[in-house]
């Protein structure tokens, strides 16, 4: 779950990190107005999450209210790889000695923590890791006690801090390394941590998501939540417990389990389609969720054809075949179907789907041969 | 032969009066697996499909000596039913359940390793030794006894490619779900090796999917170690960067790392046969062992 930058810094400060996250303006004249309260140079920037908004002209200097004014009618409006700003954050002016990167993340192929700090600030980490991986110094976070102090003042003399500097980067790293335990993080990151000309520490942009597995413990959150219209469909399905993630394709593509879902995503293409959508059911495939998925699905305009996946296991192929007859039934759907049902029951449940009019075989190849001809026809 | 759980594994499942634990306690009890003991807090004196029910894993492994245990609870309360189990000093521990926080499976699989135990999952269908234990959610029927051992980090799909298999003549030594998680106890490699030091196992099936580098470590695995043919499978081919497909640990990093590409060129690169497809897998098990 993904959330926005001003809000990332809010986060940040409750934990006692110093940031400039300047004031929300949704029009010009809040730009001017806010722009006149810092009474001074300001940065006028979109809060959008993808990298690259430097070079979009979405980040403008401006040395008086009027000309913040002007930035913000520029950049309000603008849009951003595929994304169409509709606030920008208006922050003082700070006069930047050295820029840093800190951020912290898992490290999978460890299954450990790892703070990653960096002294090529402002760069994007994954740029630095492919270009100068020895730029990047790390320290696991001990899974029972946490990070410890010295590995904080280690990294900064790592980095080639002077003595009086790392205390105050110490401070940071443990803080930011606190802030991703205790609020279920999958990523915090300050990029760029700054010093500035009078050596004052600044968190200038941030950004944290959280483990969607997790917010139980902070129900709080979910009123955080940065989301595009796709990002809302994702969510509504996994609600009633559907993985769906939206893709550019023509054939719908409903099955049941995720390997299995990318798997049939993956034969769809190696028959020459391409798939509209990732769509998990779950594991029942009961004939509310396959009704759910048909409406998901469907929803997209550019559908011309639809595969229904099914590998009875525990679930026997005859329900899920009454399940899919009933859901058609409920939801109308224009375009054809074809339905692979192999597994348990198998025989049963295509005899079934025959009755009711659909295409029903036995294996995933046939079945994505299928369908690609359907939606070409 | 088979690795990790036979007809010698004397199972206990944690959570189970739930309904979940209580439905595959019904199916595993059914397929034959030695069902000694159930746990559930307050169930003491109930049985699960003729299965004894006790308040504690402490009271449970005096009473009924198990060595492997399956957890059924919600994620909310599973990372403690590991620690009971790995405290308890049960040796091996499967965990079915989905939706564990990262946060909290870090110290679990610290912790196991500490013990000396083994965990495998979360998020997982188990694992099966066809003929002698299901210690899972699968279907037992799809599977037979024979020579290739499979170990996948999916669901489905794996009883998609089990199923071509035994279609194909191509029993299994045992079927392993390692799980769709960020963190999981049991990685490729600790299967692997398994595997190769097996010798009932004549051929390896890995089925894996976009995410993190586990598949490129066990590419790095059986360049060094393994001796007996490997055939792969990856799913998520048509996966884009930067969105979770299904599974927690089913992501393509916004750097462009996990990729399937990636990782079928780590796998061939070992020697190993990757399949374009579910269905040619048993074809390249055969071309390996050489069989008609």
């Amino acid at each position: 779950m993904n959330i926005h930058e001003y809000q990332a810094a809010e986060l940040l400060a409750r934990y006692g990190i110093p940031t400039n996250p300047g004031t929300v303006a949704t029009t010009p004249d809040e730009v001017e107005q806010a722009a006149a309260n810092a009474n001074g140079v300001v940065v006028v920037k979109a809060p959008v999450r993808s990298g690259g908004r430097g070079k979009a002209g979405a980040v403008k200097l401006a040395k008086s209210a009027a000309e913040a004014r002007s930035a913000g009618e520029q950049i309000l409006g603008m849009d951003i790889r595929g994304h169409t700003v509709h606030k920008v954050l208006v922050a003082p002016g700070v006069s930047i000695a050295r820029e840093f990167y800190l951020g912290v993340v898992l490290d999978r192929p460890n299954r450990k923590l790892v703070v990653m700090a960096s002294a090529e600030g402002g760069v994007e980490i994954e740029i630095v890791a492919k270009e100068s991986p020895e730029k990047i110094r790390t320290a696991h976070i001990d899974p029972f006690l946490g990070l410890h102090p010295y590995q904080a003042r280690q990294l900064g003399f790592e980095l080639g801090l002077e003595a009086d500097k790392v205390g105050g980067f110490a401070d940071i790293v443990l803080k930011l390394a606190k802030l991703y335990q205790e609020l279920d993080a999958t990523l915090a990151e300050i990029n760029p941590l700054i010093l500035t000309e009078e050596g004052k520490w600044l968190a200038l942009d941030s950004k944290v998501s959280f483990d969607e597995n997790a917010l139980f413990r902070h129900p709080d959150f979910e009123e955080l939540r940065d989301m595009n219209e796709e990002q809302a469909t994702e969510l509504e399905a996994r609600r009633s417990g559907i993985s769906f993630v939206k893709l550019d394709g023509n054939i719908g593509c409903i099955v049941n389990g995720a390997g299995l879902a990318m798997a049939t995503m993956d034969a769809v293409k190696l028959h020459g389609g391409e798939p509209a959508n990732f769509l998990d059911v779950g594991g029942g495939a009961s004939a509310d969720q396959v009704a759910k998925a048909f409406s998901l699905v469907t929803a997209d305009p550019n559908v011309k054809a639809i595969l229904i996946n099914i590998f009875g296991g525990i679930t026997r192929g005859d329900i899920v075949a009454h399940g899919i007859a009933e859901a058609m039934g409920r939801v109308g759907v224009t375009v054809p179907i074809v339905v692979r049902l192999s597994g348990t029951n198998a025989e049963e449940g295509r005899a079934i789907l025959d009755e009711n009019g659909l295409h029903a075989v036995a294996t995933m190849d046939e079945a994505a041969a299928k369908v690609v001809a359907a939606a070409a026809a | 032969m088979s690795i990790l759980v036979d007809s010698n594994t004397r199972l206990l499942v944690q959570g189970i009066t739930g309904r979940e634990g209580s439905y595959h306690t019904g199916q595993i009890v059914e397929y034959g697996t030695n069902v000694v003991a159930g746990v559930t807090p307050g169930g003491k004196g109930k049985t699960v499909a003729g299965v004894p029910v006790f308040n504690t894993l402490n009271e449970a492994v005096a009473e009924t000596q198990p060595n492997v245990s399956i957890i059924y609870v919600p994620a909310k309360f599973a990372p403690d039913a590991i620690y009971e189990a790995v405290d308890n000093g049960i040796p091996f521990v499967i965990c079915i359940t989905e939706g564990i926080p990262v946060m909290d499976m870090a110290p679990v699989y610290a912790y196991v390793k500490l013990k000396g135990a083994r965990l495998l999952g979360p998020n997982c269908p188990g694992i099966i030794t066809p003929g002698q234990a299901k210690v899972g959610i699968m279907p037992g029927f799809i599977h037979v006894p024979g020579p290739v051992g499979l170990v996948s980090r999916s669901g489905t799909l794996t009883y998609e490619v089990v199923d071509a298999l035994t279609q194909a003549g191509l029993g299994q030594t045992t079927a392993v779900g390692i799980g769709g998680d960020p963190i999981i106890g049991t990685s490729f490699v600790d299967v692997l090796e398994l595997f190769e030091n097996d010798p009932a196992t004549k051929a390896i099936v890995m089925i894996g999917e976009i995410g993190g580098n586990d598949e490129e470590t066990a590419a790095e695995f059986i360049t060094a170690k393994v001796t007996k043919p490997v055939v792969g499978f990856i799913a998520g081919q048509t996966a884009p960067p930067g969105k979770r497909m299904g599974h927690a640990g089913a992501i393509i990093s916004g750097g462009g790392a996990g990729t399937a590409a990636d990782k079928m060129k780590a796998l061939e690169a070992a020697g190993v046969a990757v399949a374009d497809r579910p269905s040619a897998v048993p074809g390249l098990v055969k071309a390996k062992l050489n069989y008609a």
